[in-house]
């Protein structure tokens, strides 16, 4: 690891200030820091902003939940509050990584690395989430632009995620054996008015899949996509997973999801 | 006074290890200690064209930048196969030279070229990044089942072909195959592993310039060992001049018996600063450059009668070497795996065929079970494959087929003492509850699941190994063990054992063995382990061999102590030492009250006099003192044996293999304490199941590492394993005094078989390789839907 300045910012005003085109926020630094030792990345400045109390925390309203962007995966998946709003969004805090991952990884932080078979990303689709920064309100289906790549401006911090509560929702994941993140992830939510099925890691980045949400809108039942056949072309090949298994496996998660909503 | 031996006793080190107050050699630091990074091959293979340092050197905090040139120079000695192994013709197996810094080529991506010693880690790792090697790189060979077909790898060696060895007499199975009813065949693979040892390897090498002396601390599972081979062959330093010390070690599987190329180097560079020098691994370099187990592919065949009398066996076996033959990497796929080949079963006519191979891939060594494994897998897969296409229950044709009596003379070298594999067998069947399968079949069925039992009855050679057998296989080192057993004069005693503890409880098991034979509270002696100046001299531990080796040298030192005793007791209490008896730490004159205990007999030795009358103790032609030495050398293996089960429900839409129910079986002969041996059998049924679903190493064709990190290695964790179901059945060995067998390998023995046989039998018999990922049987799910589709 090359030396680097670390800072330690009061308020999202400060951390923005300090950000420059070779600094990283730092918050559970759980890719961060990995990243950093194997030399795959390099900053000159860290800014570290979990000392930032107003990013942390979890608010409930009648229609939804808000989470801090520094709040910890064990704070979401211990939360009584979210368990009884979204309660598929607490299990899915409590399925990443491993104890020391959840003690440590933020929301705010898996959110802004968009990791292609991170579970967050699932989540903010499929519950029509809004990505608060210091700057402005992003809309998650515009949000999550590509692999690693979000609509985040240099400089621009995540303050909150907002998400919708839905009438029913399940989150499915087959696992990567040996790191835990999901081959395939998917998440099921029935809102009033229509279903969204978020799947992570298929492919390059987290999407929604029309055509199961069409089909689960026009009848809420897994026998409306038992047997579909999705297109493989897009999907990630590696010694994990092919994309014919993976296709598969966005339905049989998908099919899951449903019956357990 | 209870026996101690059989009882839990509560592990000793645990006190140490739960307390953060192990000592590691990552914990050692010395004065004045500078940092090593090693420059490593990216390329599988490549010749090197120029080596440039001249940039590392101007690095802030450089000491030294040593490359394979200086070492050459200085005339250091390479890295050996321990073992000589002749081919089927009679000519010797080929070996390349393997120099700890390479200067020439290098030949797995991990071969050192360089080592950068600085006064800090991190300017070592600068520094490092600035070495600037020009390599032509060469096409690699990575394949097992193609290595002899690829290019020439090491000068002179052909088909990249190390030997071609064959055990067994190829005429009588012939024959035996021509009076078949019928011939199973199979084709295996048996999947490359990584030991993973929790604790990384790791070395710190100190020079006294004044007394000439290295001292090298380093994660071994057998510093004399070590110590041997650096002197002998390594050319780092006499003997007499170079201590080694293996101090509390996490770990090793079989992967921390080799000297390896950081042991050598940093030895010899400290000796060339005059500094003290430490390296550790990072867990990257780990998987890259520490020995690899398996990697054996594999073509067998079983000749049988109709109603399913074994009578040939045939097998033919590529197996893998890695870039360099190191030091049980030639005997672990030959002596190691050939006599065990035939299994549990009386098969008349049997032959062993293996060929060697030489690939760009780190080298394969022994690894948990050593051989035992492959063979063991390749056998019970073979007997189930028979069962189901004989049409006969899978354990009534094991039982069919196993001794009727013992010692057990098997048809291609073993002779086995002692067992009852009927009565394992039985016991597994009832505590796996096999009869209620079928109903828990249905009862998966209609869940839409498929299930599958699997059986596997093993048996494997360890307590390695009596000298006359090792040297008959052409091993030039005898593998006793010694022990020393030294009073103090206030009666507290210490055991010194060549045996080294990684993780297998020997300042417990073998306190126990001692405080039974002497009659010394637990409390009052201590086991001393792990260091070239302490102990006489040890050949480690592997093979399961601490106990059934190390710890009967342990009972003969304690023996000769307790006859000693007699004849101090005589003379002190005027009797003749044939009327004193020993029992419970008590000496006693026969048919008297008079007694004394060890603790008076060992003061006096020391002290005479200074207790009783100012008159010797001591009998006429005995010394002073009390401390008695023992090298035992075994008339023969140790058998260990037994039965597992296996049952599995798999998910076809998503083809996820759960492991339900697992009973494990095993006669370990006598147990020395029951929670030791639990956990053995656990760690051994975890790296077993690990092979059997989770773990595999994978090298692309350029070979590059795939499975470099546990993001893509699958280490299994507590959550893929049931709550194991283990019993005995203890017959006890009747080759040594203590009855022991051995346990440390039997469940990475017994285990993928196990489970391959239960995940195949729930697919209906269609063939998986090991590891049985969720895709490979998702994919054979589909497969089964289709077939049995086109049946109905």
């Amino acid at each position: 690891m090359k030396d680097f300045n670390y800072h330690s910012a009061k308020d999202s005003k400060e951390a923005s200030k300090l950000a420059s085109s070779s600094s990283a926020f730092l918050a559970g630094g759980m890719t961060t820091i990995p990243s950093m030792k194997l030399g795959l990345a390099t900053y000159k400045d860290l800014i570290d902003i979990k000392n930032i109390k107003k990013l942390s925390g979890i608010k409930v309203s009648g229609k939804s939940v808000t989470i801090g962007a520094a709040t910890k995966h064990v704070e979401v998946s211990n939360s009584k509050d979210v368990k009884k709003a979204i309660p598929s969004l607490s299990s899915l805090a409590e399925g990443i990584g491993d104890p020391q991952v959840r003690n440590r990884g933020t929301i705010g932080g898996s959110i802004a690395n968009n990791d292609p078979s991170a579970d967050y990303p699932s989540a903010c689709i499929a519950l029509n989430a809004t990505i608060h920064t210091n700057e402005r309100k992003i809309e998650a289906v515009k949000f999550f632009k590509g692999m690693f790549e979000t609509a985040l401006k240099k400089g621009e911090l995540i303050e909150a995620i907002e998400f919708q509560i839905p009438e029913k929702s399940s989150y499915q994941k087959h696992p990567n054996p040996a790191s835990r993140y999901a081959i395939v992830g998917v998440y099921v939510a029935k809102h009033k008015g229509d279903v969204n099925v978020a799947v992570t890691g298929a492919k390059s980045c987290v999407y929604n899949d029309k055509e199961m949400s069409k089909a689960l809108s026009g009848n809420f039942s897994s026998s409306s996509i038992d047997g579909m056949d999705l297109d493989s072309s897009e999907m990630n090949t590696d010694m994990h997973a092919s994309a014919e298994f993976r296709a598969s496996l966005v339905v049989t998660q998908a099919k899951k999801a449903v019956d357990a909503c | 006074m209870a026996s101690l031996v059989g009882s839990r006793v509560e592990r000793k080190e645990d006190k140490r290890f739960l307390t953060g107050k192990g000592r590691y050699t990552a914990d050692i630091n010395l004065a004045n200690q500078t940092y090593a990074i090693f420059v490593r091959s990216p390329h599988a293979r490549a010749s090197i064209k120029k080596l440039n340092i001249d940039k590392a050197l101007k690095s802030s905090g450089v000491v030294s930048i040593l490359t394979g040139k200086e070492i050459a120079d200085d005339k250091i000695g390479g890295l050996i196969a321990g073992w000589a192994i002749r081919s089927e013709d009679g000519t010797e197996m080929k070996c390349p030279g393997n120099p700890p810094l390479a200067k020439d080529n290098v030949n797995f991506v991990g071969d050192p070229v360089a080592v950068v010693i600085a006064e800090s880690l991190a300017e070592a790792k600068e520094a490092a990044e600035k070495v600037e090697v020009d390599y032509k790189v060469l096409k690699a060979v990575t394949s097992t089942a193609d290595a002899m077909n690829g290019d020439t790898i090491h000068e002179g060696i052909d088909k990249n072909l190390c030997f071609d060895w064959l055990l067994g007499d190829r005429q009588k199975v012939k024959e035996a195959f021509d009076k078949a009813d019928k011939v199973i065949s199979i084709d295996i693979i048996n999947n490359r592993l990584i030991p993973n040892a929790m604790e990384p390897r790791a070395c710190v090498a100190d020079y006294n310039a004044a007394s000439e002396e290295i001292t090298l601390y380093t994660t071994s599972q057998n510093p004399h060992l070590s110590r041997l081979i650096m002197s002998a062959f390594g050319n780092v330093a006499p003997e007499h001049k170079l201590r080694v010390v293996a101090p509390d070690v996490g770990g090793g599987f079989g992967s921390k018996i080799n000297v390896y190329n950081e042991d050598i180097v940093c030895s010899w560079a400290a000796k060339k600063i005059n500094r003290a020098i430490k390296w550790v691994a990072e867990r990257s370099e780990s998987f890259l450059t520490d020995i690899h187990g398996r990697d054996h592919v594999t073509h067998a065949e079983l000749a049988v009668t109709k109603d399913g009398k074994f009578l040939g066996f045939k097998n033919e076996t590529i197996a893998n070497l890695g870039a360099y033959a190191r030091v049980f990497g030639t005997v672990t796929p030959t002596y190691l795996f050939g006599p065990c080949a035939t299994g549990v079963y009386e098969i008349p006519a049997a032959y062993t065929n293996v060929k060697a191979v030489y690939t760009n891939t780190a080298p394969v060594d022994a690894y948990r079970g050593a051989g035992r494994p492959e063979a063991t897998y390749t056998i019970e897969r073979l007997v189930e494959k028979a069962s189901m296409e004989l049409g006969i229950d899978k354990t009534e044709l094991r039982i069919k087929n196993f001794p009727t009596a013992f010692p057990f003379k098997q048809t291609l070298v073993h002779t086995v003492d002692s067992g009852d594999y009927v009565a394992g067998m039985e016991k597994a069947k009832q505590m796996a509850d096999y009869k209620g399968f079928e109903a828990r079949r249905k009862e998966s069925e209609a869940k839409g699941k498929l299930r599958g039992i699997g059986v596997t009855s093993y048996f494997e050679a360890c307590g390695i190994a009596p000298s006359a057998a090792v040297m008959s296989l052409g091993c030039g080192v005898g593998l006793w063990e010694s022990a020393e057993v030294r009073f103090n004069p206030t009666g507290q005693v210490t055991v010194y054992t060549g045996s080294h503890s990684h993780g297998q409880s020997h300042q417990t098991t073998f306190a126990q063995i001692a405080a039974d034979e002497l009659g010394v509270p637990i409390e009052n002696i201590d086991i001393v382990h792990g260091d070239t100046d302490k102990g006489t001299f040890g050949m480690g531990t592997y093979g399961s061999r601490s106990l059934a080796v190390g710890g009967i040298a342990i009972v003969n030192a304690c023996k000769k102590i307790v006859e000693k005793g007699k004849r101090v007791t005589a003379k002190m209490l005027e009797a003749n030492p044939e009327d004193v008896e020993f029992k419970d730490g008590e000496f006693i004159v026969s048919k008297s009250n008079k007694k004394k205990t060890i603790g008076e007999v060992a003061f006096a030795c020391y002290l005479p006099g200074v207790r009783d009358e100012m008159k010797s103790p001591l009998p006429e032609g005995d010394e002073p003192g009390l401390k008695e030495t023992s090298f035992y050398d075994p008339s023969n293996f140790s058998f260990p044996a037994g039965t597992h089960i296996a049952e599995v429900e798999i998910d076809p839409e998503t083809g996820h293999v759960k492991l339900e129910k697992y009973t494990a079986c095993d006669d370990f002969g006598r147990i020395i304490n029951p929670m030791v041996v639990e956990g053995q059998v656990h760690g051994g049924l975890a790296q077993g199941i690990g092979q059997a679903l989770y773990e595999n190493a994978e090298y692309d064709e350029t070979g590059q590492l795939m499975t470099g990190s546990y993001m893509d290695y699958t280490m299994p964790r507590a959550d893929n394993f049931p709550e194991f179901n283990i019993g005995y059945t203890c017959t006890h060995a009747t080759t040594n005094p203590l009855g022991v067998k051995g346990c440390g390998e039997a469940g990475a023995i017994a285990a993928p078989p196990t489970v391959m046989n239960a995940v195949i039998d729930a697919l209906g018999g269609q063939e998986v390789t090991m590891p049985a990922t969720a895709e490979k049987v998702w994919k054979a799910c589909k497969n089964l839907k289709k077939s049995n589709a086109k049946a109905a």
